[in-house]
């Protein structure tokens, strides 16, 4: 097996794991290359079904070609398709303008987030976060457990040795599990590449610019490049050096904003 | 250029620079992102402090103000060789199981000591339980020598302590070499400092390391994970161990059924074997019973079913673990309750003091010779044979203890 294929195995042994072991899950598809080549894997671990529901939290402010790429996608894939927004916080107005960064991811995805585990029971929810995103992602666990009030306890993690994840939770908690904690960028991208995963075309170059990291509208700014493919996007990765998230805005507002956002229960 | 990753976990004493070797090491071999140095930048002068390469690493705003890493991490870089995962392991006593969970993931291990202040506590203790995960050779570096004016003598005194050491628990050190993290000596690029040492930089050893080959030839094992009926009934499961092929006669244990390997199944394909570390699925040729915890493998050399075994155990738990009482154990997908039967010696993991022999309890941070019993009979053999069917966890909420299994008893 090469690199991908290691990747792509332990991959699939997370998420038959945590299938097998908390049954009622969900997993969060942002619409971006991350959580959909997640998605892949999904399809892949289970022949091509996805016996649970994709959960997209909709803050209201994603670009359009997220929505038009997400209702294409549920279509071809038959997916279980469930948009959770916080219509509380949609009908106060908050949003990136009124306010600060904070509150906005914080109540519009967050506690959309806390609100659709609420109605819907989820045990445990697969994201595709990855270590090389952010330093404070790096010291994830696979399975790491959240409290009622969505806290991450990083300063006292529970123990994993070797694949033996975390396979109960107490009644006040919920799981959250990483299939792709051990991917690079690059790995996701020579992987989209080889598999030929469709991906949103903001992550393609359009006069010199270009998305490596999409969300909302007014919080993503593209980077200079000509990567106008796939291949060229993964040429470009195995040179740059600027990071992934430099055109994200709730990674940088103030020192520790993304920790904070993260131990109240962020992604 | 080699392409799957060499896990590299970095271990040593609190405060004998961890993250700052790693630090240096990204920095000098340019890969960290110019945006993220920056950042750091601004955020130490804002601290009044020098640029602090730890701080790649310890991003948790805690581990910034008082200087220690509290969790494992994990960052990526590539050499010109290979590229790596480095796994920066908390030097704190406090903080020992997410130096466990950081270890168990590594295929290769550094131990780091500060020239200064010699081998301590927990220089041991990461040896210690590096050896106990299955980590045999390790690269040993002498960091901080300009605080010792690169001194040879005081390199060649602390080396010799650890050696000694390292030769007790039965753990080979590659190479010893004098650093210093914070000013790049030897770590990336030769010192000019330390021209008494002819070695190669940690860099350099980093890229001779060899990485374990994993063994295609051993014998089939293959753990079931679940069994799924969207259109027909598949068993899904790991090879943990040789290659299954389509049409192989193999036994579902702990049954002792024979079958065929009607056919191996992965999503849009259609492959005739599957090696280890594949997760895959198989149909069978006789409707045999197959249940999460079942192994398939292939006699005549096929793993023990058995309800009792003698294992090394690491306690990292801070209610004590007592002779007789359920506990649950869980190898691979195997869940089953147990009891420690007996606890045969208990050592001190950084002195390596005999705490005592049969013993009715073993405290955190102890390491003790346990014989554990289960309800019902597992499928286990010994680490060295198969790791995946020798390593094991014993769990109360989390996880209590992580250990090895020794001998199988029949």
């Amino acid at each position: 097996m090469d690199h991908l294929d290691q990747l792509e195995n332990d991959s699939v042994y997370i998420i038959r794991e945590a299938y097998k072991e908390f049954k009622d899950i969900a997993m969060l598809w942002s619409i971006g290359k991350d959580s959909t080549t997640l998605l892949y894997l999904v399809r892949k671990a289970f022949y091509g079904h996805v016996p649970f529901p994709v959960l997209h939290l909709d803050t209201s402010y994603k670009f359009r070609e997220i929505y038009a790429f997400r209702d294409r996608m549920a279509k071809e894939w038959h997916l279980n398709l469930v948009i959770a927004q916080n219509k509380d916080a949609l009908a106060r107005k908050v949003g990136p303008d009124a306010g600060n960064k904070l509150t906005c991811c914080g109540e519009l995805k967050t506690e959309a987030l806390k609100q659709a585990i609420k109605e819907h029971g989820y045990r445990a929810i697969l994201l595709g976060i990855r270590r090389d995103e952010h330093g404070i992602r790096a010291k994830e666990r696979y399975f790491s457990p959240r409290n009622n009030q969505f806290q991450w306890d990083y300063k006292n993690q529970p123990a994993e040795l070797w694949d033996l994840y975390k396979n109960t939770e107490s009644a006040e908690e919920h799981i959250r599990v990483h299939p792709l904690l051990h991917w690079t960028e690059l790995d996701i991208w020579m992987y989209i590449q080889r598999e030929k995963i469709p991906i949103v075309d903001l992550y393609l170059a359009k006069n010199g610019k270009r998305y490596r990291s999409i969300g909302c509208e007014p919080c993503c700014s593209p980077v200079p490049s000509d990567a106008d493919t796939v291949d060229k996007i993964v040429e470009e990765l195995k040179t740059t050096t600027i990071s992934e998230r430099s055109g994200r805005a709730q990674d940088k507002e103030r020192a520790y904003m993304m920790q904070k956002l993260r131990s109240m229960g962020y992604m | 250029m080699e392409d799957i990753p060499l896990k590299l976990v970095i271990t040593g004493h609190v405060d004998h620079g961890k993250s700052t070797l790693i630090g240096r090491l990204l920095f000098d071999t340019g890969s960290i992102p110019e945006d993220k140095i920056a950042e750091i930048r601004q955020i130490c002068s804002a601290l009044g402090k020098e640029f602090e390469f730890g701080y790649i690493l310890d991003n948790l705003e805690e581990e910034r103000d008082q200087g220690i890493t509290i969790d494992t991490t994990q960052i990526f870089f590539t050499s010109k060789k290979r590229p790596y995962v480095i796994i920066d392991a908390p030097g704190h006593v406090e903080f020992i199981k997410n130096m466990i969970t950081g270890a168990s993931q590594a295929d290769a291990a550094v131990i780091i000591i500060d020239a200064e202040e010699g081998v301590r506590e927990q220089t041991k203790r990461h040896a210690f339980i590096l050896g106990m995960l299955g980590i045999r050779k390790v690269i040993v570096l002498i960091n901080k020598m300009d605080r010792v004016g690169y001194d040879q003598k005081r390199f060649t005194s602390v080396k010799k302590a650890f050696m000694d050491f390292l030769n007790e628990i039965g753990l080979d050190a590659v190479h010893s070499i004098p650093i210093s993290a914070s000013n790049g000596d030897n770590v990336a690029t030769k010192s000019a400092s330390i021209s008494w040492y002819n070695g190669p930089t940690f860099l350099e050893a980093l890229d001779s390391f060899d990485v374990q080959s994993t063994f295609q030839k051993a014998p089939i094992r293959f753990v079931v994970q679940d069994i799924y009926n969207f259109s027909r009934r598949i068993i899904v499961g790991k090879v943990v161990s040789g290659t299954i092929r389509q049409n192989d006669t193999v036994t579902v244990l702990p049954s002792g059924e024979k079958t065929q390997v009607r056919s191996l199944e992965e999503y849009l394909k259609n492959p005739d074997f599957a090696e280890t570390g594949k997760c895959i699925g198989i149909t069978t040729a006789d409707k045999v019973f197959c249940d999460r915890g079942y192994v398939f493998s292939d006699p005549p050399d096929m793993p023990a079913v058995t309800r009792q075994f003698k294992a090394n155990i690491f306690w990292m738990d801070t209610i004590p673990g007592k002779k007789g009482l359920p506990i649950i154990f869980r190898c691979s997908t195997q869940e089953i309750y147990s009891k420690i039967t007996a606890i045969h010696t208990v050592i001190n993991s950084s002195s390596l003091e005999l705490m005592g022999l049969d013993m009715d309890e073993i405290k955190n941070r102890e390491v003790a010779q346990v014989t554990i019993t289960t309800e019902n009979p597992v499928i286990i053999e010994p680490y060295t044979k198969t790791p995946e069917l020798g390593r094991f966890v014993l769990v109360r909420d989390n996880v209590s203890a992580g250990g090895i299994i020794t001998e199988v008893l029949l």
